[in-house]
């Protein structure tokens, strides 16, 4: 009885010990990851909420103003909602048109019997170069009266576009040029494609379906998954963007594609108005997170993965 | 059936031609970028432009690299990368290892939360980091960019782990019994079995430092730290834009990532392939 009793004791503080020791391990084996975190991004986060409350220059010491700087950018800043209605308008448009894109690439590159690794490779291309270098190839390129495209455009008699001068083009050229990036997200498109069972489409050549309805009820459905990893990466990416616009037309023609990021920059980094660049930031994370949210919300009605048997 | 054949060939040249067009719509701004790079500076402003330059000065590139310390640049970007590099296949495996294998309190809640960090825009941070890092020092020197690479990013542990949880356990056991500790199994077993996702990693991290532009833009105003995508941004003032030179050094830089990925291609897309993005 005793010795059952002690022997319970034993393995009971044994477990105690082993349960310590797992949550030790633990926390070693991701303390690189919790450390840079503490350091680089829990603090600064609240720093900047801190801050986000105050009128501060970097200068002096930061002047407690309340909500201002919130009241402030939703009453007072001309060019607050201008420039989140240009960020929105990027968004909404990029996002899509890259999905789109990525799938038929990839759907095209899958279907291909040769030099799909040469192909893919060149479609990758474009994601290897610098932001800032491949913006300035595209500046010369759409340059009003010097650039090749603006020339083809003549030389098949249609009339020159003002690509980054003209307040009406300039957004919409930015995100063509944005579209050059689509390898990145083309490459999981076309690792996932090869990962569909050909099963589903000898089933339904059986059932006598057509390209277009296999593409639209068996390809579809089974890269949801990695459709919505692709939107919410690029959903994430997409508000801040900034560098295109900072090298190409640094928030012009008329602020035509003066970004949201491009004014917290702004603010920030050349007016040094911390304080409101902070609450700026903050209603932009916040943003993301509802949107971000909203997207994983509806990926339940939407979304199949072939172990839950909503594959088909 | 004959029909049926002749119909598949020609379903099969569309296919090709769609290809080879949208291929050819996708070089042709690299084609550009060199063609512009080897060009006579009065060759470029001609209201004809031309793909094929009529001369071809290849000293271009040697003038431009040497109209800024870009000696200097490439060496600072080579410290970074090579600094950064091992850390972060390093402790990205060595977290996501924590989180496949060790079954530590609030491990789900925590990873959950590892992932959600990706939505933090860099803004928000930018502002307070500036301030830290000019009270340690480190503005004007290299640490801005090595630092949050080093410490794992979530992307990166997201990635290691969905590999690791595709390992098999018993491998761990037997190491277990045989007296292997918990760093032992992690560095002697799990470690070299990633090889494919270390590459991974170490390529997408090494591509990201390269062409990384906001980062130093931020924390480096001295000159001489400025990393290869500032010194190509000089190029570019408020007055003019030295097109040439600017694509001569642009493809010189293009270079070190183009070949890193020629050569790990395979294992990079079947690395990615193999990690599922999946759930």
């Amino acid at each position: 009885m005793t010795q059952s009793n002690a022997g319970h004791t034993l393995m009971k503080r044994s477990f105690r010990r082993k349960r310590l020791r797992e949550n030790a391990a633990g926390l070693f084996f991701i303390s690189p990851w919790l450390i840079g975190f503490l350091l680089l991004m829990f603090g600064p986060m609240m720093f900047s909420l801190g801050i986000s409350f105050t009128e501060w220059n970097m200068v002096g010491s930061p002047k407690f103003i309340g909500l201002k700087n919130y009241i402030h950018m939703f009453t007072n800043d001309p060019f607050y909602f201008k420039s989140m209605i240009v960020t929105f308008k990027y968004v909404f448009i990029m996002v899509p048109l890259q999905v789109i894109f990525a799938i038929l690439i990839a759907v095209l590159l899958n279907r291909a019997t040769y030099g799909i690794k040469f192909f893919r490779s060149i479609f990758y291309l474009p994601s290897l170069i610098q932001g800032v270098t491949l913006a300035l190839i595209f500046s010369w390129m759409l340059n009003d009266d010097f650039g090749p495209i603006n020339y083809m455009l003549e030389l098949v008699g249609l009339p020159r576009v003002h690509w980054l001068t003209d307040p009406n083009v300039a957004l919409y050229a930015l995100i063509f040029i944005a579209l050059w990036g689509v390898g990145s997200p083309m490459v999981l498109y076309l690792s996932a494609l090869r990962s569909v069972s050909s099963e589903y489409y000898e089933a339904a050549d059986i059932d006598g379906a057509g390209p277009v309805r296999k593409f639209f009820n068996i390809t579809i459905p089974l890269i949801t998954p990695t459709i919505l990893f692709n939107i919410l990466t690029s959903l994430i990416s997409a508000f801040q963007t900034i560098v295109l616009a900072f090298v190409l037309t640094g928030g012009g023609p008329a602020n035509s594609t003066y970004f949201y990021s491009l004014h917290v920059y702004r603010n920030a980094f050349t007016h040094f108005k911390m304080g409101y660049a902070s609450a700026m930031a903050w209603v932009m994370f916040i943003l993301i997170v509802l949107l971000t949210g909203l997207v994983l919300a509806s990926s339940k009605y939407w979304v199949h993965y072939e172990d839950d048997g909503g594959g088909r | 059936m004959h029909a049926i054949e002749s119909k598949k060939r020609i379903q099969t040249i569309l296919v090709l031609a769609l290809i080879v067009l949208c291929a050819a719509a996708f070089l042709f701004p690299i084609a550009w970028m060199l063609s512009t790079a080897v060009k006579a500076p009065e060759d470029i402003f001609t209201p004809k432009p031309e793909l094929i330059p009529s001369t071809w000065q290849w000293h271009n590139f040697a003038d431009a690299w040497s109209a800024q310390p870009f000696g200097r640049f490439l060496l600072n970007t080579l410290i970074v990368v090579a600094v950064s590099t091992p850390f972060a296949m390093l402790s990205a495996t060595m977290v996501a290892f924590g989180f496949a294998r060790i079954n530590f309190w609030g491990r789900s809640a925590l990873f959950l939360f590892v992932i959600g960090t990706m939505v933090i825009p860099w803004d928000v941070t930018a502002i307070p980091l500036y301030i830290q890092y000019n009270k340690m020092g480190l503005i004007n020197t290299l640490w801005p960019m090595i630092l949050p690479g080093a410490f794992g990013s979530a992307f990166f542990i997201f990635l290691a782990r969905q590999f690791i949880m595709g390992v098999p356990r018993d491998l761990d056991e037997a190491a277990e019994i045989d007296g292997c500790n918990r760093w032992q199994i992690y560095w002697s077993i799990i470690l070299p079995l990633c090889r494919p996702i270390v590459v991974v990693i170490g390529v997408f991290h090494f591509v990201w430092c390269w062409n990384e532009f906001l980062t130093p833009l931020i924390f480096i105003n001295d000159q001489s730290m400025y990393t290869l995508p500032l010194g190509i941004n000089l190029f570019k003032n408020a007055f003019n834009i030295e097109y040439e030179k600017l694509m001569a050094v642009s493809c010189l830089s293009v270079l070190f990532p183009a070949t890193l990925f020629y050569f790990t291609q395979n294992l990079i897309l079947g690395g990615i392939s193999l990690s599922g993005v999946k759930k």
